[in-house]
């Protein structure tokens, strides 16, 4: 009984593997584009210009306010109305950039404001150009307050691609979805769904940590 | 294009809207006491010396952290019937939620106990208290403080993921936009109406965390 189950489910493994790669690109995609885009908007938000930063705030809210399932059927259903069509897999890719670019702008933009404000003019004073001053005075020491939770964003960006699936994309979860209507045993399927994720996404969380515990101590934080 | 958005047909469903508002609301208050009690006992074990009741939680916590909600919500949901529980959609609704947050919840009070100062527990302990009485006088009411705020964001991330629940067809806010969606082909008015309303909560809650920070921020400062 057990046995021809675990058979069938042996049969439906390219599907698994096709399942586990569609996760591993939507997540890989957007985690790209969704870097460069917040760290753009993270600087702007802690730039000078207060209309843009004002915008990008309320534009961040909006996004960390609605849950994501919604965001991904107002883009997957509401984009075409406007006049522009777009597939699944675009659609995913766009609602999970956004989600990212969003979470990524609000690290980033609080790790700028922890760099001491002397800093910036001491670069200032040293004749470095507003680019230069970024590049090579701010966002080095920033790092250490954005490199871990920014691999947390990471994670949570690959297990929000689990969503997708709402919209017919054949990602892991789905595929899950998708086997236990042929084999009836949930417990099984949804385990070993469960291990796919687990595989991509548990040496990520470790490596989170451990960025915590060197930047933490590379920070000179005295423990009481 | 959007020109015609009809809010004729908004208000049309608006007690739809409004049940579904409801039920997000108690289910999610619901949750997050199930996720209390999950992430109370989870912290327990987690912070106990043995190995045995230490082991297990942190393999729950990592397996849960490390793994989507969707899919703990599938596993329970197409999972638990086989075990010969055949429980309604909602409750395994409740029980999924609880049980991943429970996993945030516990680290959240761990890191709120682990934040205080290592003099106060050697201080406790010279002055003679036990376990007990250093946990309940000392440790327990400086982390309360501390965890207030992060809670609260769970609570907010807890409210935003009750929406996968329309996906197991729990009649929550997310349904009554699909509902709509569907019914008259609405998709914008189903959509926006429930994002607007998930913004509500956002903000009420939001605003609570900002409250309770401020008021215990400027209490908790002084240690």
């Amino acid at each position: 009984m057990i046995w021809q189950q675990f058979l069938s489910l042996a049969g439906s493994y390219p599907l698994a593997l096709r399942g586990l790669g569609m996760t591993v690109m939507l997540s890989l995609i957007s985690l790209v584009l969704g870097t460069a885009l917040g760290f753009g908007l993270g600087i702007l938000r802690t730039g000078g210009n207060r209309l843009a930063a004002s915008v990008i705030g309320a534009w961040v809210d909006l996004i960390r306010g609605t849950p994501f399932l919604v965001q991904i059927f107002l883009i997957f259903f509401i984009l075409p109305e406007l006049g522009i069509e777009l597939d699944a897999f675009t659609a995913g890719i766009i609602a999970l950039t956004n989600l990212a670019a969003c979470f990524i702008c609000e690290i980033v933009a609080a790790g700028i404001r922890s760099v001491p404000t002397g800093q910036v003019e001491a670069a200032l004073a040293s004749g470095l150009s507003r680019w230069q001053r970024m590049r090579q005075v701010v966002l080095p020491q920033a790092m250490r307050i954005v490199l871990p939770p920014l691999v947390g964003q990471y994670v949570l960006l690959i297990k929000d691609s689990s969503v997708v699936s709402a919209i017919g994309l054949t990602d892991l979860t789905r595929v899950g979805w998708l086997v236990v209507q042929r084999v009836p045993n949930g417990l099984l399927v949804f385990f070993l769904v469960g291990v796919g994720y687990f595989i991509v996404c548990y040496p990520l969380i470790m490596l989170a940590r451990r960025l915590e515990r060197r930047m933490g101590a590379a920070h000179g934080e005295v423990q009481l | 294009m959007l020109e015609n958005f009809s809010f004729r047909t908004i208000a049309e469903y608006l007690p739809l809207f409004g049940q579904g508002l409801v039920t997000t609301v108690w289910l999610s208050a619901l949750s997050f006491i199930g996720a209390l009690v999950v992430g109370i006992v989870l912290c327990a074990a987690n912070l106990q010396r043995a190995w045995m009741f230490r082991a297990p939680a942190k393999a729950y916590i990592d397996a849960v952290r490390a793994t989507p909600l969707l899919a703990q919500l599938y596993f329970l949901y197409f999972g638990l019937p086989r075990l010969g529980f055949v429980l309604p959609e909602l409750v395994v609704g409740i029980l999924a939620l609880s049980l991943n947050s429970g996993a945030y919840v516990a680290e959240i009070i761990r890191a709120g106990i682990l934040s205080i100062p290592r003099g106060q527990v050697e201080a406790s302990v010279a002055s003679g208290m036990t376990y007990a009485q250093r946990m309940r006088l000392v440790i327990l009411p400086q982390a309360f403080k501390v965890t207030i705020p992060p809670l609260l964001g769970q609570a907010i991330v807890l409210v935003k993921d009750s929406a996968l629940l329309s996906l197991i067809s729990v009649a929550e806010l997310t349904r009554a936009g699909q509902l709509l969606a569907s019914d008259r082909f609405m998709p914008a008015e189903g959509f926006i109406t429930i994002a607007a309303f998930y913004l509500l909560l956002y903000y009420g809650l939001k605003g609570l965390a900002v409250l309770s920070s401020r008021w215990l921020g400027t209490a908790g400062a002084r240690i």
